[in-house]
């Protein structure tokens, strides 16, 4: 490495000097430095609430820093609006994208565009510079194809198009590679390399080690608001960036013992499942999930996970086929005798199916058990018991919360994972189920849940893990499913995973060979 | 001779069918554009009332028709701005806020009618505008070319409105604005402005509605509408928010509507029948909607939802 961050003569393309913003009671960014150089693809990594989003409104405008500067190619920013970011040449690809799904790609694209045809969008010019963008880029769309109709991926390569056709020199990434099959991920790198070597400037947000160490040349660390370090990737590792984003050494993997077979605890035979949309989502599925074993679910999102998911909590009703927990036939029962038959079950949504908001925390923690006499005497509720269960249930779960009376949903992310984990463990289930369990959670404390999943597994619990996170089930599960079109198109042991060869089931692909685990490293970092 | 009076009271009705359809016509196209932009506008009703009665007043004055229809849309425009201020600006609650500019323009019509007119009084209606050649068709020339030049205009709207959404940058805007606000906004697209626009728009239209009606009727009285303005929202889900759908919708109810009339003047049905048959033009809306409901996918996705910036 020539280069280190502060030795450059050249003007950077963005310089953010001394931010500082705060907000009621938080110092969201404490004298922050940021700088991307032209041609540069600069990560920028940090938990939940460390002030990542602070620093990118500051930079979009939709903020203003209580004090601290922001320069484009040398000049103070004049960004205060969407519009005028655009005209700055800064663009931003959300998380969420921001695409009409009624409207076609091109109509997509054109939307926003100043059009020399008299109040008349100029879609025919416009599609001929997609279809020229797309080659250039490697970017593979279909003009004429409604957004609705398109997958998760090629969306993303519209958002691509959209900023590369509004000539955007700087261009904010946030979370890119969420939602994508570890194939895509490889793409959409060979793009954003070639986008960078064009001279533009990429800002890189993620929470994926991995991904941040292939893609970026260098890699920020922010935490609780202050930057903790600038690096670049041949000085560090996982471990090394974990450990400066939680500010304490962070285990990455749990141990995984050897548990004693207690015998199949969770089966579903023939499951087929039908979808929002009313085709199948699930299709004639088998799975069984031993005690004292962990069966993770890998797959893209939309494959039928969460139907299945739902399906055996008894919230999806069961076209064909049968689940049974620890012998008992559960099909197509309610919720209720679900649970009665012994399943624990930490749903996708976990505001909206795991924990009510507006209720308090102790509230939450007693859910299930609401009616049973130890919480009901006569069908008015005993507020000591529930008080006292609360406070032994935070504790044990460490639940940070100012006490037990605080709304649940002010509670952060990880916080209220850890409430619903802690109720749903509460009382040694026979199966859990847990989908998405650290989806949107800070490493510190998804590295405390697969710890608690881990025990769980010891104490002969069958657990089932459905995630769109390849790290988290590879990371957890004795055995790997995975799920493409609402089917299981293979069951890959622990010892026999690669993200290769798992990325490219996830994809439809054929397990023929398991590829090298170099797979969305492939890039290379020219 | 027989056939000769069935197919006179036919065309006959169907003439009438297509002319009460106007005022329903014209206030759905304006809230289906409204409603394209994510805006539901209860109000409809009550722009129409106070539209109705201002062009009846102005037509009283002034003795013209052109100035009534004119006054009718600039009572439009007017609590357009008001509806605006308080749904786009303010981010009210459309359902409730709609709710109260229609109860507004009910009972401000009466109070204006009973402070400024009292008694009823005949205005000058809407002279036949027949079109050259066209109007000269057996049958067809009558149902259709044959009416006052608000038809026309009305249903000249139909592919006018077609082409704006669908054709325009600005349609382009207000079909991304109803359906994906943050999508436009992160574009340079103005929300707010563009769905101010559609509800200017939309209350003018309701306005020469209210206006269109009055004139055809010659008179002004309290509720003249007859919740005329809930029907046209009805009528937007009807058409699945096209304006073709929404003509379509418009001209059933206006023929069932004539129709009924036709049967209750020739004394086909009496006592309890007729009243049932009054019914009709209602009870057919909702069967439509039942059916229709089924076809949500075509809603804005965005309707009644106010837009805030990063929520």
């Amino acid at each position: 490495m020539t280069d280190t961050p502060g030795e450059r003569t050249e003007v950077p393309l963005l310089e953010m000097r001394g931010i500082t913003k705060r907000f009621p009671g938080v110092l969201a960014n404490d004298s922050v430095d940021f700088d991307v150089q032209a041609g540069e693809i600069h990560a920028l990594l940090g938990e939940n609430g460390a002030g990542k989003s602070t620093l990118m409104k500051i930079l979009f405008g939709l903020y203003a820093p209580d004090s601290g500067e922001v320069f484009l190619d040398g000049e103070e920013s004049r960004v205060h609006s969407p519009a005028t970011a655009i005209a700055a040449g800064i663009g931003m690809i959300h998380q969420h994208f921001m695409l009409v799904p009624t409207l076609t790609v091109t109509e997509n694209v054109a939307l926003g565009l100043k059009s020399h045809r008299k109040g008349r969008p100029d879609l025919a010019g416009v599609r001929a510079r997609i279809i020229e963008l797309s080659e250039t880029y490697g970017l593979d769309v279909q003009p004429d194809a409604y957004l609705w109709q398109l997958a998760v991926g090629e969306r993303q390569r519209v958002e691509i198009i959209k900023a590369l056709l509004r000539e955007a020199r700087l261009l904010v990434l946030d979370e890119p590679t969420a939602v994508l099959t570890p194939g895509e991920v490889d793409d959409l790198f060979i793009t954003l390399r070639r986008m960078a070597n064009d001279g533009q400037g990429l800002i890189f947000i993620s929470h994926k080690l991995h991904e941040v160490l292939a893609l970026a040349d260098r890699i920020t660390v922010l935490r609780d608001g202050c930057v903790v370090g600038t690096t670049v990737p041949a000085d560090t590792d996982r471990e090394g960036l974990a450990h400066m984003m939680v500010g304490r050494p962070v285990r990455l993997a749990p141990d995984m013992a050897e548990t004693e077979d207690r015998g199949v605890r969770l089966s579903v035979s023939g499951l087929t499942v039908v979808g929002d949309r009313g085709t199948d989502a699930v299709k004639d599925l088998d799975l069984d999930v031993r005690g004292g074993r962990i069966l993770g679910i890998a797959g893209v999102s939309g494959n039928g996970q969460r139907e299945l998911a739902e399906a055996i909590a008894g919230l999806r009703p069961v076209a064909a086929g049968s689940v049974s927990i620890d012998g008992t036939d559960v099909t197509g029962a309610e919720p209720k005798q679900v649970r009665h038959a012994g399943l624990a079950f930490i749903p996708e949504e976990r505001m909206r199916d795991g924990a009510i908001g507006s209720f308090s925390v102790s509230e939450n923690l007693m859910l299930l058990a609401h009616a049973e006499p130890r919480f009901s005497s006569r069908g008015v509720l005993r507020t000591t018991a529930i008080k006292t269960h609360g406070e032994s249930l935070v504790d044990e779960y460490a639940v940070k919360t100012p006490d037990l009376s605080t709304t649940t949903s002010s509670l952060s992310g990880g916080n209220i994972q850890k409430l619903i984990l802690a109720r749903e463990l509460d009382g040694e289930p026979p199966v859990l189920l847990a989908a998405q369990p650290t989806r949107g959670v800070d490493i510190g404390a998804a590295e405390y849940i697969h710890e608690r999943l881990v025990a769980q597994r010891e104490r002969g619990t069958a657990i089932l893990v459905i995630s769109e996170d390849l790290d988290e089930v590879m990371a957890l599960s004795d055995d790997v499913a995975v799920m493409f079109e609402g089917r299981i198109v293979a069951v890959v042991p622990r010892a026999d995973c690669t993200v290769g060869g798992l990325g490219l089931l996830m994809a439809g692909g054929e397990a023929d060979s398991p590829a090298g685990a170099a797979a969305t490293g492939g890039t290379g970092t020219g | 001779m027989t056939d000769f009076i069935t197919v006179t009271f036919t065309v006959a009705t169907f003439a009438s069918g297509v002319r009460l359809a106007t005022p329903y016509l014209l206030a759905a196209l304006g809230e289906t554009l409204g409603q394209r932009s994510g805006v539901l506008n209860l109000g409809v009703d009550g722009v129409m009332l106070l539209g109705a009665f201002f062009s009846y007043w102005a037509v009283l004055q002034t003795d013209s028709i052109a100035v009534g229809l004119l006054v009718g849309i600039g009572v439009g425009l007017l609590l357009g701005v008001v509806y605006a201020t308080v749904t786009v600006v303010f981010r009210a609650e459309q359902g409730i806020s709609g709710i109260g500019i229609f109860l507004f323009g009910l009972g401000m019509s009466a109070l204006l009618f009973e402070e400024w007119v009292g008694t009823p009084r005949p205005i000058s209606s809407f002279d036949k505008l027949a079109i050259p050649l066209l109007s000269d068709i057996p049958k067809i020339g009558d149902m259709f070319f044959n009416h006052n030049l608000l038809v026309y205009v009305s249903m000249l709207l139909v592919p006018g409105l077609t082409l704006l959404v669908n054709r325009t940058t600005f349609g382009l805007n207000v079909r991304a604005v109803g359906e994906t606000p943050e999508a436009a906004d992160s574009l340079g697209v103005s929300v707010a402005r563009t769905r101010a626009i559609c509800i200017l728009i939309g209350n003018g239209l309701a306005g020469l509605a209210g206006a269109a009606l009055a004139i055809e009727i010659g008179i002004f009285q309290h509720n003249l509408t007859n919740q005329i303005g809930f029907i046209a929202i009805a009528l937007v889900y009807f058409g699945a928010w096209r304006p073709t759908g929404v003509v379509a919708g418009s001209l059933l109810y206006g023929l069932v509507t004539s129709t009924v009339n036709q049967w209750k003047t020739a004394g086909l049905v009496t006592g309890a029948a007729s009243s049932f048959t009054t019914m009709a033009p209602a009870l057919l809306t909702i069967v439509a909607l039942v059916v229709i409901a089924r076809r949500t996918a075509a809603q804005p996705a965005a309707l009644t939802l106010p837009f805030v910036r990063g929520h």
